[in-house]
């Protein structure tokens, strides 16, 4: 079988046998002990910091901000945006927080709870947190959010709490597996900016596949 | 991918006299070094992280059949299943087997090197399902019958006009030169493809023996719609690419995406786990792991373990004088530039590749950002070292060799040799200062020019200096 030719190979090449109960041991602790490497210094900051630093690093990456006093004006700013881009039809993950708002602004644009389908022009979705470190965004599968909400569209808005900004990717594992102890949701997404290519003569085009815009709703709170 | 890393120096030859390919290396200089540099300014830990980065994986090494059992105890916890392959043989018939299991008529494609060593695209394509790349570049790659040049733009060596002319082409609309048309255009005609593919297949960046999941870093978000839209998702990965947690993995991601495109970080880090869960309602209902081997447990204890740190991320290339001269398909198989010129030999056989290790000017600048400190030139040197020992040095360069040992021996002799030869070398040099042919050294000097020696040799310089003479 393949898998003990592989091994034989590695454990003659490491000059020993199958490994010894103490090294195993000692390899499933380090798996367990989750402990961070190094982490720049960067992104060590106290929450209006990290708040900040989130800004401008999405902002870097391409990312567009759109800053909300509070969740409940969200419909107006979404229906606010697509009108001015010119669309009609928005695609929605369907969370209860999201439900529970009155879409009333939005008037002849409809909204769609459903997975994402090729033509659709643009999403909206929550996500579980932003990592201030490169202006990051982790979203991940569930039975609310379906992923292809995150990629087919041509635009995709995406909801932000300040209380879900964290300063490193470190914080972000620590988070995702509180929220998920026994095992991680089929996919996990980290999304800087909105997708680019610079295959064709070198020349770098925001909107390969993924996402021409990425639009992130930011949503103070108090502190 | 056909072999043709034996005629290295004809194809470099060819490739320094192809204008078009010039102009986009003489563009290409300009973009990832530049974009490195200013990255790495703006991390002051990047130096240190690297540090911890190549005990990492040298500690990963030491482990490595712990950290695999993790992996692929985890895959399986969470539905998943792991196809363990010795060779390139293996590998695709995993990768068939699959597919025809699920009765698979097209398969669309993330970017991967490991499915390109494995030639998977001319076997599946052979066996009745059509393979579609979905990397921008790959993709443009497909449609000429080409293949990459550098291990993440793979159209490197392409210009505009080139695409231009290729989707104008297959696409069968009005000609444009526009990049931002012709992207929009290959984003409509593959759109198609993603939804209506059985199998996407993604390659890895790494394998995380904590969770059982895989991870893709990619800027375009192809490799996201090919796993998430077909019913079965493969995943292709060399068994060197696992990492103990995600903490671990963190760690490379922070060097990865600044070492090779000098980005911050890359647009989407994708992790998968396991098939979609049941209240996902979409994502894949099949999820495969095919771990690939092909020779490199047998780097394991050898000369050429620490190559097994490498984590694919171009810096070495995209540094690299030879590489800049002469392009990615003048070394003749699917790994280019000094991470290539040790790879290469090992995988296809050192008789077949014998050039590429060569082909360096030592100049070290591929050690140098190296985000694992991979030491490539002492590697490629362990390579010539075991090519001349099998005696495949063309006789030429041997006897050069066996003569400057004589020489070296027999120091008044060396002193007079080097002194005369110096003189020698200006003399070929004339006016320009620089030396583009020497006798016997062709394979030297055929792509590379060297400054002729200035002044006194070395031993003369020496000797004055320790006559106290500083001048
Ligand atoms: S050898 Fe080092 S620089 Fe080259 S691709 Fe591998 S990790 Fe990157």
């Amino acid at each position: 079988m393949s898998k003990t030719a592989i091994f034989n190979k590695i454990r003659r090449g490491l000059k020993r046998g199958a490994p010894s109960a103490e090294q195993t041991a000692a390899a499933l602790a380090r798996i367990q002990s989750r402990k961070p490497e190094l982490v720049p210094a960067r992104s060590q900051l106290d929450h209006p910091g990290q708040i900040e630093l989130f800004r401008s690093m999405s902002s870097q990456a391409a990312a567009k901000l759109i800053d909300l006093d509070s969740l409940t004006q969200l419909p107006e700013k979404v229906a606010e945006w697509m009108q001015h881009q010119g669309f009609t039809e928005l695609v929605s993950a369907n969370e209860s927080w999201l439900n529970e708002l009155d879409w009333a602004p939005l008037n002849n644009i409809s909204r769609t709870c459903r997975v994402a389908q090729s033509g659709d022009n643009v999403s909206l979705t929550g996500c579980m947190a932003g990592i201030a470190e490169t202006g990051t965004l982790m979203l991940h599968s569930g039975g609310n959010s379906p992923t292809t909400l995150n990629f087919l569209p041509d635009c995709h808005l995406v909801v932000l709490r300040e209380s879900q900004i964290v300063g490193c990717y470190e914080d972000a594992w620590a988070m995702l597996r509180q929220n998920h102890p026994d095992s991680l949701p089929r996919t996990v997404n980290m999304i800087t900016g909105p997708s680019r290519s610079a295959d064709i003569g070198q020349k770098l085009q925001m909107g390969a596949h993924g996402p021409c815009e990425l639009v992130i709703f930011l949503v103070k709170e108090a502190h | 991918m056909q072999i043709h890393s034996p005629e290295f120096k004809e194809n470099a030859r060819i490739a320094l006299h192809n204008e078009p390919l010039q102009a986009a290396l003489g563009q290409f200089k300009f973009g990832f070094p530049v974009n490195r540099a200013r990255a790495i300014a703006n991390l002051p830990e990047f130096e240190t992280l690297r540090d911890h980065a190549r005990d990492l994986k040298n500690h990963i090494i030491q482990n490595l059949d712990i950290y695999l059992e993790q992996f692929e105890q985890q895959v399986t916890a969470n539905g998943g299943h792991v196809h363990w392959c010795s060779t390139a043989e293996d590998a695709r018939q995993a990768i068939l087997d699959i597919c025809q299991h699920v009765g698979a008529k097209t398969v669309t494609k993330g970017k991967s090197m490991v499915s390109e060593e494995i030639n998977l695209n001319d076997y599946l394509e052979a066996n009745g399902i059509e393979p579609v790349e979905t990397d921008l570049g790959e993709y443009i790659l497909q449609l000429r019958g080409d293949h990459p040049s550098h291990i993440i733009a793979p159209a490197i060596h392409l210009n505009v006009d080139d695409v231009a002319d290729t989707f104008h082409e297959h696409h069968h609309r009005p000609r444009s030169d526009d990049p931002q048309t012709l992207m929009k255009e290959a984003r409509e005609v593959l759109r198609k493809k993603f939804v209506s593919a059985d199998v996407g297949i993604t390659g890895a960046n790494f394998l995380v023996a904590e969770t059982g999941s895989t991870i893709i870093v990619t800027n375009e978000g192809n490799g996201d719609l090919t796993q998430t839209l077909p019913k079965t998702h493969i995943v292709i990965s060399s068994i060197e690419k696992v990492v103990p947690n995600l903490e671990d993995m963190s760690l490379f991601l922070r060097l990865l995406a600044r070492s090779s495109t000098g980005q911050e970080f890359t647009v989407y880090n994708t992790l998968s786990t396991g098939p979609r869960r049941p209240d996902d309602q979409d994502g894949p209902e099949n999820f495969h792991v095919v771990l690939v081997d092909n020779g490199r447990s047998d780097m394991v204890g050898t000369d050429f373990q620490d190559m097994l740190r490498c984590i694919r991320c171009a810096a070495c290339m995209n540094h690299c004088p030879v590489y800049g001269a002469v392009g990615g398909h003048s070394y003749g198989w699917v790994y280019p530039g000094p991470m290539g010129s040790v790879l290469t030999p090992q995988m296809i056989g050192i008789d077949k590749s014998a050039h590429l290790p060569n082909a360096s000017t030592a100049c070290g600048k591929c050690q140098e950002v190296c985000p694992v400190r991979i030491p490539l030139p002492k590697l490629m040197r362990h390579w010539r070292e075991k090519e001349f020992e099998q005696h495949l040095t063309p006789s030429t360069v041997r006897w050069g060799l066996a003569g400057w040992a004589f020489f070296a021996k027999r120091p008044a002799l060396y002193r007079w040799l080097a002194r005369s030869s110096a003189w020698f070398m200006r003399r070929m040099a004339g006016k320009k200062g620089r030396i583009s042919k020497l006798p016997m050294a062709g394979g030297w000097t055929d792509w590379r020019e060297m400054p002729a020696p200035q002044g006194a040799t070395f031993m003369d310089q020496w000797k004055k200096r320790q006559s106290g003479d500083q001048s």
